[in-house]
């Protein structure tokens, strides 16, 4: 093949694979047996953890990228893409994940942030990203930043699903107002966006180090480039009616009514964590998950598949937790 | 003209928009809809088979016995076409990987597939491809399949390499790469013209 005339990692590629991945469901695994299981079921992914949600919730400490003997293990047990996680900002997980030949990597909040400023320059890379986002602020950023997909936020390993239909209303809304807004409009919003670039510098700047216009406040962009950048996503997004690149769901979601509810409510697909192997019966409640995310708008259906399915995983409530994993990364 | 997209899983609505816009370009009257209703499917006079996941796509047609209505539709003569995982499951043959997931194909096409033929998504990549009946053509392959060989009565209409990209056996085309994820409509209506 003439390699010179291929090209690799492109917008293109990375949102085009995301695309190939909607309307099915993506499981997290932790070892390939459960990988095996998640494929037979029909999952269009799965995401290679060394714990799932739930029980990194339980047992504390430090999360961090999985073991890449573990992820290695998985990609080698299925067909299907494999995903894995890195921590928010941590370039060289990331990195690591690229080299192991991983197919998506999701800079995601359920691992311990490694950067409390910054999210990774995802347009870097030749591996496609997926990150989380509670509200269209959040999303803009992150496909400013190069994510190929974007994700609600929802409270993972809590099974409970009432965080992610929030983060879908508020995208929702956000997005019929963005339709109707003008030029200007646009530009102001855009500006709201991108302060949150701003944090790093400005604590210097509280220290008395003055600050400059063309400062290179994120890699290699001053606050006008990136408010730029963001104004060109919001454009998108009015272009579009929608986000430029897919939603999935996730977070919370355990069982196939939550699955029908958030693709019901506009996700491109979902994403389920502890929901599926903290069941009582793994590859039947994958299976049924699997059929009310392609069937959701057939309520005999989901009906049908959540029959006799047995006990879902414990639920927890919110306001409960000790910690709410969504509020890592801005 | 009616086309039905297979809306089981994938870029169904990518392929939707590109027809609808293949066929205002054309100037005919029709329209592109996706559906998964069996008799939806058997009222329409063209059907397309969108990429996604292969292993959950067979699942979801077979289990809502879509799939009997595609083969019909295939048999009397209708256009349909494969994309990238839509072209795995036009085949008879299928490799290593289809027998080890044990997915079910539609077997309407006689061309031997290969799974994941150019490896990993980092081993993506688009290209400018020579298309039979077509020209020069932007095409993306995303853990793509590759058609190893075909009978002789399959038209190659593209190849990369030893690889075949592009494929028709009569009324059925299968791509291994995705025409509907850019902005060019010459696949989509060059498929149309199938139809007459």
């Amino acid at each position: 093949m003439d390699l010179e005339k291929l090209r690799f990692g492109t917008e293109l590629i990375k949102r085009g694979f995301a695309k190939m991945q909607k309307g099915g469901v993506i499981m997290d695994v932790t070892n390939a047996e459960q990988a095996k299981i998640a494929e037979e079921a029909g999952a269009v992914a799965v995401m290679a953890l060394h714990r799932v949600p739930a029980d990194i919730r339980a047992s504390g400490g430090v999360a961090r990228m999985a073991d890449p003997k573990k992820i290695e293990e998985i990609m080698d047990a299925v067909t299907i893409p494999v995903m894995a996680k890195c921590r928010i900002g941590h370039i060289i997980e990331a990195k690591a994940l690229e080299a192991l030949g991983v197919d998506m990597v999701d800079e995601s909040e359920v691992l311990t942030p490694a950067d409390t400023f910054f999210h990774i320059n995802k347009k870097k890379f030749i591996v496609p990203f997926v990150c989380g986002a509670r509200s269209l602020g959040e999303a803009c950023r992150r496909i400013w930043e190069g994510a190929a997909m974007i994700r609600t936020k929802g409270e993972a390993g809590t099974g409970n699903v009432v965080e992610a239909v929030k983060h879908m209303r508020l995208m929702n809304f956000a997005i019929e107002k963005v339709k109707k807004m003008d030029d200007t409009e646009l530009n102001e919003v855009a500006l709201s966006y991108a302060l949150p670039y701003k944090r790093l510098a400005e604590s210097v700047s509280n220290e008395g180090i003055k600050l400059k216009d063309d400062d290179l406040i994120y890699e290699e962009y001053t606050f006008e480039d990136i408010v730029k950048g963001l104004y060109e996503v919001l454009q998108e997004v009015k272009k579009m009616g929608r986000l430029p690149v897919v939603n999935f769901a996730a977070g919370g979601i355990a069982t196939p009514a939550d699955a029908a509810f958030m693709m019901h409510l506009g996700a491109d697909g979902v994403f389920v964590g502890s929901g599926i192997f903290k069941s009582s019966n793994p590859p039947e409640y994958a299976r049924a998950i699997v059929e009310a995310t392609e069937n959701w708008r057939d309520a005999s259906i989901v009906a049908k598949v959540s029959k006799g399915l047995g006990e879902a995983m414990k639920g927890q409530e919110i306001e409960k937790l000790a910690e709410q994993l969504q509020t890592r990364g801005l | 003209m009616k086309i039905a997209v297979i809306a089981a899983q994938g870029d169904v609505e990518e392929h939707v928009v590109a027809a609808n816009k293949a066929l205002k370009k054309l100037g005919i009257e029709g329209k592109a809809f996706a559906t998964i209703d069996k008799e939806e499917v058997a009222k329409s006079d063209a059907i397309i088979l969108p990429g996604g996941e292969s292993t959950t796509i067979s699942k979801l047609i077979h289990k809502s016995s879509v799939a009997e209505e595609i083969k019909k539709a295939a048999r009397e003569g209708k256009p349909v076409m494969g994309t990238c995982a839509g072209s795995i499951l036009l085949a008879k043959h299928g490799d290593e990987e289809v027998r080890k997931t044990k997915t079910k194909l539609l077997e309407l096409m006689d061309i031997w597939v290969k799974r994941n033929a150019f490896g990993r998504q980092r081993e993506s990549f688009q290209i400018k491809l020579d298309i039979k009946g077509i020209g020069d053509f932007e095409a993306v392959f995303i853990r793509a399949p590759a058609i190893l060989k075909v009978s002789s009565n399959v038209d190659i209409l593209a190849k990369l390499d030893d690889y075949i990209v592009a494929c028709q056996q009569d009324n059925i085309l299968a791509l291994s790469f995705h025409p509907e994820l850019t902005d060019d409509t010459r696949i989509h209506e060059y498929f149309i013209k199938m139809a007459k």
